[in-house]
């Protein structure tokens, strides 16, 4: 981030003592509060965040096994219980789901937080471009936008694969395009709500160039909103791939994932063998989307109006 | 006011017209052409060439692509390469199915979770209000099939009742069958559904009840209940069928995943089998078709939400 946006958020302002009965933070036109302070429901997100984080960085090298091994190579039988050796049971190939687990926990985060990102890079260049450039442009690349957006996006995400099939990269590339259309907008709408500010209408006054405008003056100012923003793509994201993946659409068999797994052991449940197979994977992506969906939440509790009902 | 909504309506039109093109381009990236796929590596050039000829891939693309439209529109939408059977067929047998599960879907959802969101919207702060919005602010960020399997695990494991895989048809079945039959795919969508309805439904009330007319209102000392039944519900209406219409275009993409999970016999599972099979010419018919519904559905919502908001209808 940039040098300007340091400054506001280090700014000394008044804090009311712990317990005095009205905070002056709370008034509405007071400074942002210079340090965030999580909530207990924020720590707990940031603490199961924090977990898969961990356990997606360093799956692969902790886990017990390799992700298509078999921990019981002399006794195959598809569905095992959980047992020593296995702590979470075996699925429908006899695989370790704990191992399985661990290694899908990379690949489900990764390929969605490169997809938020690049969501991200083509949204805010776009949109920003969008609302500095002319009507003109403006039009057409809003246009454009408005039809993607006007898609259900599995639709689009089945689209895709079925042209060009399904490999990582081309997921990253399509979750990316998907998602980068709803980040247009938001960036759009607040490239046009700083462009009419006066520190901006000075500085094209001062004469400064397009450039100047655009990375000292709109982008600090978006960056914040923008931030907080990206929490919640990133859930949608996490939520899209898992659905594609569920759909044998996505990442593909034997390398492991969330969602793919939630499909491969559809028939533990259907037989009515054991649940372990199929929660553990389903479990896995709804305790990370809900607790980055408490984190955001907590965030923008904080840092004023709540970002996710202005959308 | 007719003026802006035939606008919108053109606009829906423009955006119906982009979908096709959108899916149009998108089966033609595909490596290999229909007559390709159809007949397989082994036949020879000449037999290519003839069967392109037939379904008119030797036309340039932009010919190609209003052939087709014109099709779509008067209700014919080729051939599917995987098995020879008309697209419209193979339709015909699975509609059914979907807009049941989706209608049912809406008709139970849609009024339980408006409720629980005026509710909770009545008396903000509450226990009950907290509960609630904990559990839909949960849900919302679940996975369909997290909560399908819930569900599973709920009725079939722990109740004994339904069946975790629904498969064949309804007829002949006694109304507890039926039930059972659908009671957990429709519960799962009414979940996915209920989860932002309730959020939304409590947030359009809560923004009415902000306005300085209920402030008025309550300074008059008029009964809580009046307030919200007479004075707030009535102005929300617009918002909440803006809310209801998004929601059930947001089913859209919920009944692929659930049809799925549960194995049902709908046009969500016929569109992944076709997607399996790169059979492109199912994949665009039922594509258009997805994206109409969803489309229009959305169309629905815009026009509530100006039909509703004066302010929107008389721009500055």
């Amino acid at each position: 981030m940039n040098s300007k946006t340091r400054q506001v958020k280090n700014q000394d302002h008044f804090v009311a003592p712990y317990d005095a009965g009205v905070s002056f933070d709370e008034l509405p036109d007071s400074a942002p509060s210079s340090r965030y302070k999580p909530s207990p429901t924020g720590w707990i997100g940031m603490a199961i965040v924090g977990f898969w984080v961990t356990i997606a960085i360093t799956g692969p090298f902790i886990a017990p096994y390799g992700e298509n091994d078999l921990p019981f190579p002399d006794a195959y039988s598809e569905f095992q219980l959980p047992q020593p050796g296995a702590w979470l049971g075996t699925d429908v190939s006899d695989r370790d789901i704990l191992s399985r687990l661990m290694y899908g926990a990379g690949r489900t985060i990764g390929i969605s937080f490169a997809a938020t990102i690049l969501a991200y890079m083509i949204g805010v260049v776009l949109g920003i471009g969008a609302a500095i450039s002319g009507p003109k442009v403006d039009m057409v690349l809003s246009r454009i936008n408005d039809a993607f957006l006007s898609l259900p996006t599995i639709m689009l995400g089945l689209v895709v694969v079925a042209a060009l099939g399904s490999s990582i990269p081309l997921l990253i590339c399509t979750a990316g395009v998907i998602y980068a259309t709803v980040i247009f907008r938001l960036a759009r709408a607040l490239g046009q709500e700083i462009m009419v500010m006066d520190f901006v209408e000075a500085a094209k006054v001062r004469g400064e160039g397009r450039w100047w405008i655009i990375t000292r003056e709109i982008w600090p100012n978006a960056a914040m909103p923008l931030m907080t923003d990206f929490g919640l793509r990133l859930i949608y994201v996490i939520l899209f791939i898992s659905s594609l993946s569920f759909l044998g659409l996505g990442v593909q068999p034997p390398q492991a994932d969330w969602g793919s797994m939630v499909r491969e052991n559809l028939g533990a449940l259907q037989y009515g063998v054991s649940i372990i197979p199929v929660i553990a994977p389903a479990l896995s992506i709804a305790t990370l989307t809900v607790a980055i969906n408490l984190v955001v939440d907590d965030v923008s509790a904080h840092s004023g109006g709540k970002l996710s009902k202005r959308l | 006011m007719v003026i802006l909504i035939l606008k919108r309506l053109g606009i829906g039109l423009v955006t119906v017209l982009a979908v096709s093109l959108i899916i149009f381009l998108g089966t033609k990236i595909l490596p290999g052409d229909a007559a390709q796929i159809r007949l397989g590596q082994e036949a020879t050039e000449a037999n290519v060439a003839a069967f392109r000829a037939r379904l008119g891939l030797d036309k340039s693309y932009p010919e190609q692509y209003v052939y087709w439209l014109a099709d779509f529109v008067r209700g014919d939408m080729g051939t599917s390469l995987a098995s020879d059977v008309p697209i419209t067929k193979l339709i015909a047998e699975r509609y059914e199915n979907t807009v049941v599960v989706a209608s049912l879907t809406a008709i139970i959802g849609v009024p339980i979770s408006l409720a629980l969101g005026i509710l909770a919207a009545m008396f903000p702060g509450t226990l009950y209000d907290r509960v609630l919005t904990l559990i839909s602010v949960s849900l919302v960020a679940a996975p369909e099939f997290f909560t399908a399997t819930l569900l599973v695990l709920l009725f079939v494991f722990a109740l004994n009742v339904g069946n975790a895989v629904v498969v064949g048809s309804i007829e002949g079945k006694g109304i507890v069958e039926l039930i059972l039959h659908f009671a957990l795919p429709i519960t799962t969508l009414c979940f996915v559904i209920a989860s932002q309805l309730i959020r939304m439904s409590r947030a359009a009330v809560l923004n009415v009840m902000s306005s300085p007319y209920i402030e008025m209102a309550i300074l008059k000392g008029v009964p809580r209940k009046r307030i919200i039944l007479r004075h707030a519900l009535l102005n929300a209406i617009g918002p909440i069928v803006n809310v209801v219409a998004l929601n059930l275009a947001y089913l859209v993409t919920g009944v692929i995943v659930v049809e799925v999970y549960f194995g049902y016999p709908g046009l969500a599972t016929l569109i992944v089998q076709g997607v399996q099979t790169r059979d492109y010419i199912l994949i665009q018919g039922l594509g258009m078709i997805f994206c109409l519904t969803y489309v229009v559905l959305m169309l629905i919502a815009d026009i509530a939400a100006f039909v509703s908001n004066p302010r929107l209808r008389h721009p500055k």
